[in-house]
């Protein structure tokens, strides 16, 4: 975020005098506008420079982390899966694996603003508001044990946290540390006695198998069979279903509107369970049974029930996931429009056959 | 993909047993000695289907794709490295390329968000910051300002770095294949922020540039003022065509010599700023971090490196004893390569080897050294000297000074060890 206020002021008047602002030899582009500057210059440096006004408490944190970010992080920033653990690890930075969290590693709290502000949630970028984003950086310093449950973060308190790793970075030194490499003379003959093999890889086996891409999907979809089972009990009405319902327009919007869904649903040729289930064949099949994925209890016990996704119950979930389904793993807020929804029941549907 | 290329899916274990059985006759023939044939070769003596139909007319393929042939030349992806392959990274085939320009279609991917559809209609890249007038400009703006042309490698600082506590995956494109070279052209950064006026700016000593991607991630990065007047390139072509969405459609930066994260991609901002940001990629991401649990930053050079990408576990030899072409690549971004040292013992002897042409400011290079094999087993190594002066460690060095945290940044002689009967395996060695 530019401390120069002024600068773009001037530009403003010049363009508004329509005079040719351009300081270059080229005369090329256009000055930028003091709101589209406003709108992408959202940095924030580690003296607080770049903060808009706003707070948020640690409870308040602690609600809007679950909602938005626990599907990934887990409810005390734990972290899910492989998904990046923000809290914990202190100690551990000189031992073997060290776990490298905001609280054990991180050096200025304002990387941690900018980046929930800029590039969280994933797959919902930079649509949390100011005081969400301070809301949710206060849970992670008290997931940390940073702060207390009382403490409101504030573009005012924002300097007055330091972080426990602060001083735990130095600039890079290797033309001292590592002068010894630049050698006039390498070793060419009789550098050393003897040669052991001291590890080898194949031991530890964790070279994906090099097949070609073909052969992949082909195994997959070998290896997920009960996204097509509905289809296989039902054989006489499925595909006449499939075919008269899809106009290509609505499922090419869906495509889009499903890029919210992406990451943390598969679907399509390959796709492979995630923080949530692959959807492939999910239209017309029963709740909670692709194989290999840990539903929630609810959604087992609802597809015991009976509860088959179509039009209806798909529309119902997607509006309103946790109204629709009470203690559902699927932290998705919901979509707003209908539209949307039935582009996405579209979409997916086009991974039916 | 047509049925036929279906039908056609080469793993490695088929196209093995298919040379070992060809692999016999090779080896018993002998060093030096032409084959003689017991009896004529059918591919010769009778009329084949190509020699006698038609091939497909010019209209069959407006834009190629290898033949189906080298279906099994293509980027992998490591799965469990990352939690999603949409903040992931795949690896570059190297280890059945030649030459040193990397294709794009191959050439290894690293998202943070998930690689973006953008428009050159929708573009925009804005200067902003410590200049004279704040600019935005078009993609057909770019296209305006005087371009440059220059071949560089992008390593992403994580290259290699599964391999810090110990050997681990097998196979050059895994250890060594988050590196590809291009060329690009582009307007060089210089230009444009001389457009925008750096008057503003003042000394420009300890002045930096955050620049910044349109895509959820933005990868911002900071880069010293100094950095980006002398060498970087705003780049909208790579190899004569338009960049690859993967690799920051229509337009990504280019930081010659530097970690591949600063090289953003998508680029839609630069901002010229009295200090660095210390964004998440240069704080909590590639920093190195210390066996006393500091950690190093800003370690922006990538230090000479090399690779012998043939033979090696995923190109293993299969035509027996005899002449063999080792070769490999070496590069290093704080100048040009000098030379090349190929070692067949682990380390014991180094022999220089033929550089394919002489080595260009941080850009890749390719070795070669052409042996007799004796079918003997090899530890085979390679070690990259550079016009600094600097000569490639050992792991053993490396660790000396970084310990086994480090994860980014290894650029240590990797070991192959070549058994008799031309496999390969990743090791290390005393």
């Amino acid at each position: 975020m530019s401390k120069f206020p002024n600068v773009i002021a001037g530009a403003a008047v010049s363009l508004a005098l329509g005079l040719p602002a351009f300081a270059g030899e080229y005369g090329l582009g256009r000055p930028a506008l003091p709101e589209e500057i406003a709108a992408w210059d959202i940095d924030v440096s580690p003296d607080g420079t770049g903060l808009p006004a706003g707070s948020g408490d640690v409870f308040t944190g602690e609600e809007v982390f679950a909602e938005k970010c626990a599907v990934c992080h887990g409810d005390f920033a734990e972290g899910v899966d492989n998904w990046p653990k923000l809290a914990g690890g202190q100690g551990t930075l000189d031992r073997e694996d060290p776990l490298k969290t905001v609280g054990s590693y991180w050096p200025y709290l304002s990387t941690t603003w900018d980046y929930v502000n800029r590039s969280m949630p994933f797959g919902a970028a930079q649509t949390l508001e100011a005081d969400e984003v301070y809301a949710i950086v206060a849970y992670i310093l008290y997931s940390n044990d940073l702060v207390d449950d009382e403490f409101v973060l504030s573009n005012e308190t924002f300097t007055d946290v330091e972080l426990p790793n602060a001083e735990g970075f130095f600039v890079d030194d290797r033309l001292e540390s590592e002068a010894h490499f630049w050698k006039a003379e390498p070793c060419m003959s009789d550098c050393k006695d003897t040669v052991e093999i001291t590890m080898r890889a194949r031991v530890l086996d964790v070279t994906p198998e090099e097949t070609a891409t073909t052969d992949v999907a082909v195994e997959q979809a070998a290896a997920t069979p009960v996204a097509a089972e509905p289809i296989v009990e039902e054989p006489a009405e499925e595909p006449v279903v499939a075919e008269v319902a899809l106009d290509p327009e609505l499922v090419a919007k869906g495509a889009k509107v499903f890029k919210k869904c992406k990451a943390c649903h598969k679907v399509g040729e390959g796709a492979k369970n995630g923080t949530g289930p692959i959807l492939n064949g999910i239209f017309g099949a029963t709740a909670g049974v692709v194989e290999g994925f840990r539903y929630s209890k609810p959604m087992l016990a609802a597809g015991e029930d009976g509860l088959v996704w179509n039009d209806e119950t798909l529309a119902a979930f997607l509006a309103k996931p946790r109204k629709f389904m009470k203690g559902t793993k699927m932290s998705f807020a919901g979509l707003r429009k209908e539209r949307d929804i039935e582009a996405v029941v579209a979409y997916l549907r086009s991974f039916d056959n | 993909m047509s049925d036929k290329a279906d039908d056609f899916a080469p793993s490695r274990r088929r196209f093995l047993a298919g040379a070992a059985a060809t692999g016999v006759g090779a080896a018993a023939v002998g060093a030096g000695q032409a084959a003689q044939a017991a009896t004529p070769d059918p591919l010769i003596t009778e009329v084949q289907d190509w020699a006698s139909g038609l091939g497909d007319g010019v209209d069959a393929t407006p834009y190629g794709l290898p033949i189906q042939f080298e279906q099994d030349v293509v980027r992998r992806n490591v799965e469990w490295l990352t939690a999603d392959t949409i903040s992931s990274i795949n690896f570059t085939p190297i280890h059945a390329l030649d030459g040193t320009i990397t294709p794009q279609g191959c050439a290894f991917e690293r998202h943070h968000s998930g690689a973006i559809e953008l428009r050159k209609e929708d573009y925009r890249l804005m200067i902003n910051g410590l200049v004279d007038t704040p600019l935005v400009f078009s993609y057909a703006d770019l296209e305006r300002f005087p371009r440059e042309n220059r071949v560089y490698f992008c390593e992403c600082a994580a290259n290699s770095g599964m391999e810090w506590a110990g050997a681990q995956l097998n196979g050059a494109q895994f250890t060594h294949g988050m590196i590809h070279n291009m060329e690009y052209s582009g307007v060089s950064l210089r230009t444009l922020l001389e457009e925008a006026g750096l008057a503003a700016a003042g000394d420009f000593k300890d002045k930096w540039v955050y620049v910044e991607g349109a895509d959820a991630s933005s990868n911002g990065r900071s880069i010293p003022l100094e950095k980006a007047l002398d060498d970087v390139l705003v780049a909208f072509k790579a190899n004569g065509e338009a960049l690859r969405k993967e690799h920051g459609y229509p337009v990504r930066l280019v930081v010659p010599g530097w970690e591949g994260n600063m090289w953003v991609k998508w680029l839609r901002r630069i901002e010229v700023m009295d200090g660095p940001v210390e964004s998440r990629e240069e704080t909590s991401k590639y920093t190195d971090t210390m066996e006393d649990g500091s950690a190093r930053k800003w370690t922006w050079e990538m230090d000479a490196k090399s690779v012998v990408t043939s033979p090696s576990p995923q190109a293993p030899i299969t035509h027996g004893k005899g002449p063999l072409v080792i070769t490999g690549l070496a590069w290093s971004g704080r100048g040009a390569i000098t030379g090349v040292d190929v070692s067949i013992d682990g380390g014991k002897t180094w022999t220089q080897a033929r550089l394919g042409a002489p080595g260009t400011d941080k850009a890749l290079t390719r070795f070669y050294l052409e042996i007799n094999w004796d079918g003997s087993e090899m530890l085979l190594q390679s070690r990259a000297r550079d016009s600094s002066g600097y000569v490639q460690p050992t792991k053993a060095e490396l660790r000396e000074v970084r310990g086994l945290n480090s994860i980014y940044h290894n650029n240590a002689i990797q070991t192959w060890w070549v058994k008799a009967d031309g496999e390969a395996e990743n090791v290390e060695v005393s």
